[in-house]
């Protein structure tokens, strides 16, 4: 599995037309309201120069708007509802025939094939109202990456729009669960963020958990129970090789590298008792970070790396601890109700998503570092092991339907809306979002 | 004399019933019918089947699985009795090692449920040695929550699945 490259260079705006006075901060949308508004965008296929890619522009609009949807911040508008054909992306549209169906933004793209055989494909993103060239870039890529460039449009349009960085060009580690429930078959997998072209990495002949990308997105550390022995192991996927992590007489669980992605802290079992250590990748040196008798689990850097928050019982129940990143000033954070587990740190830095249990019950929430501002998100039955989209915005987590009748992967956004599931084929749990693909 | 014999076949009996119970492979020689008049003492024997030393002996005859409270992982009062006879079984044949696997009810996250499941694996490992058993012969894995016995939502199936299961893994007649 090769690192994919997409080529991006700026599109010049078009200088046809005066600008406007009064609308020009039209088109924006405040992600910090969830979907209270999604603002309307119309996204006509792509323009092909040739009849032959008229397809591929079809289905790169498509990723697109299906992206954008389901952010929960955008609305695309039905294509037939359009009043104007676009033909030429680099004449400016009629803008009051896009205003006529209320679209407050319009993508307009185009895809061509070069003679080397890659495609390359343009679009403009202008605010209707405005009457303005918001953004326009060239993005030139294998035709079997196509969706890639797709996902980084809607990257592109998601960040002028809100003024945040999208997640769309990201992939997402998981595992897939087939069998019945008594004999379930876990296998490493991973796909596209909107669920497209998933790769089984194990057959299934082991049983594996909690897989983790590293910042790179090119590495996996997961645990699995090859030789029935429960160990973390790295999957590196450009090789397709997996090694173990050290040699350990006992078992090693819960992985999660650190923000530079030359360490990965884990928990060491021995005896019976649970610590967390940290790997240094390079010297393979393992340093001990706690030493409670108390089960201490679930490690999660801070994203400056100065700080891991985890799970620990020491206290009598399960709630979220603190601690700088060489072990020094253990402390609980977590003092609302229940019993509060699998810590993990936005990449913004802000909050803290976590697993809370009443009971039989398990949702999913938001806390700021320092254990105040605690918010749930979810409230199913069995939600649990959440994972953070690279902006901070969105989360995706385990949903376990009640009597073992399954497991799937949903998302949610952090204000608590926009809840959906996650496609997976079949069954899916421990979903692990990747950083944005370079 | 009438009275002897009718125990004797109440015994043999219910070795057979376990054996249906407990095993995928029954022996052929257990699912033949009784015969019909009491037979004679001789044929007691049939308990035979499950050959003394064996995977099935220990998990017929002698117990292997305990049972663990929620969130909890010392050995309760009630599993004492059968961690004795795993101790005392493991004394007559020396060859034998067990794997003592740990598992966990649905209520704690994976991660944590894997560090519990070590703990209750890890406390019938230390049962068992203080009864005089090798160190060297007992391997601990715990199995958190991924290996369900029963999948209700419910107390009587949580009960189930808090449980710490002894397999032979080597060293046994068979």
């Amino acid at each position: 599995m090769k690192n994919l490259s997409v080529a991006v260079l700026v599109l010049a705006a078009l200088f046809v037309f005066p600008v406007t006075g009064p609308a020009l901060a039209a088109l924006q949308v405040d992600v910090t309201q969830g979907n209270a508004q999604p603002l309307p965008i119309a996204i006509p296929d792509f323009v092909a120069s040739d009849p032959g890619q008229a397809a591929m522009g079809a289905q790169i609009a498509g990723v697109v708007r299906a992206d954008l949807d389901r952010s929960g911040l955008f609305k695309s508008i039905d294509p037939r509802a359009f009043v104007e054909r676009i033909t030429n992306i680099n004449v400016a549209p009629t803008f009051a025939s896009w205003r006529a169906i209320n679209a407050q933004g319009l993508a307009a793209g185009q895809v061509e094939v070069l003679s080397t055989g890659q495609i390359r494909v343009s679009f403009r993103l202008w605010d209707v109202f405005g009457e303005s060239q918001m953004d326009g870039r060239i993005l030139t890529t294998q035709p079997n990456d196509w969706r890639r460039i797709a996902h980084q449009i809607s990257d592109f349009i998601y960040e002028r729009v809100t003024g945040e960085k999208g997640y769309f060009d990201t992939r997402i580690v998981f595992i897939s669960e087939s069998g019945p429930a008594l004999k379930r078959v876990k296998r490493l997998a991973v796909m596209d963020e909107d669920g497209a072209n998933p790769i089984f990495l194990t057959r299934g002949e082991y049983m594996v958990l909690t897989p983790r990308f590293n910042p790179t997105a090119q590495m996996i550390a997961y645990m699995s129970y090859i030789d029935t022995k429960p160990r973390v192991y790295l999957f590196d996927l450009e090789t397709g090789k997996q090694e173990m992590l050290g040699n350990f007489p006992n078992m090693t669980f819960s992985p999660r590298f650190s923000p530079d992605g030359n360490k990965v802290a884990i928990t060491l079992e021995n005896g019976g008792n649970s610590d967390i250590y940290v790997m240094d990748l390079r010297s393979h040196q393992m340093t001990r970070l706690t030493s409670d008798p108390a089960i201490d689990t679930a490690p999660s850097f801070s994203p400056d790396g100065r700080q891991i928050a985890f799970e620990s019982d020491r206290g009598g129940s399960k709630q979220v601890y603190l601690m700088n990143a060489d072990g020094s000033g253990q402390h609980r954070v977590s003092f609302g109700a229940g019993e509060n587990g699998t810590p993990v740190w936005s990449p913004r830095g802000d909050l803290i998503a976590f697993t809370k249990q009443h009971g039989s019950h398990f949702t999913v929430g938001v806390m700021r570092f320092d254990g105040s501002g605690e918010r749930m998100l979810t409230n199913a039955y069995h939600d649990e092991g959440p994972t953070w989209a690279p902006n901070g915005r969105v989360l995706m987590f385990n949903r376990e339907a009640q009597n073992g009748r399954g497991s799937q992967i949903w998302s949610v956004d952090v204000t608590g809306r926009n809840e959906r599931r996650v496609m997976t084929p079949g069954d899916a749990s421990d979903p692990a979002w990747s950083p944005l693909l370079k | 004399m009438n009275r002897i014999s009718s125990s004797v076949k109440f015994t043999v009996l219910a070795a057979a019933l376990l054996m249906s119970a407990c095993t995928t492979k029954p022996q052929a020689t257990n699912t033949a019918p009784p015969p019909a008049s009491p037979p004679p003492m001789a044929a007691a024997p049939q308990t035979s089947s499950i050959i003394p030393g064996s995977e099935q002996d220990f998990k017929v005859n002698v117990g292997d699985t305990v049972h663990f409270a929620l969130n909890q992982f010392n050995i309760e009062d009630a599993d004492r009795g059968t961690l004795q006879k795993q101790a005392a079984w493991l004394a007559k044949y020396p060859a034998v090692r067990l794997t003592l696997e740990g598992d966990c009810d649905e209520r704690g996250t994976r991660e944590f449920n894997l560090a519990l499941g070590a703990r209750r694996a890890n406390a019938i490992k230390e049962f068992l040695v203080a009864q005089g058993v090798a160190t060297g012969r007992l391997e601990t894995v715990s199995y958190g929550k991924e290996r369900p016995v029963c999948t209700e939502s419910n107390e009587g199936c949580w009960a189930q699945n808090r449980r710490g299961v002894s397999t032979v893994t080597g060293g046994a007649t068979s």
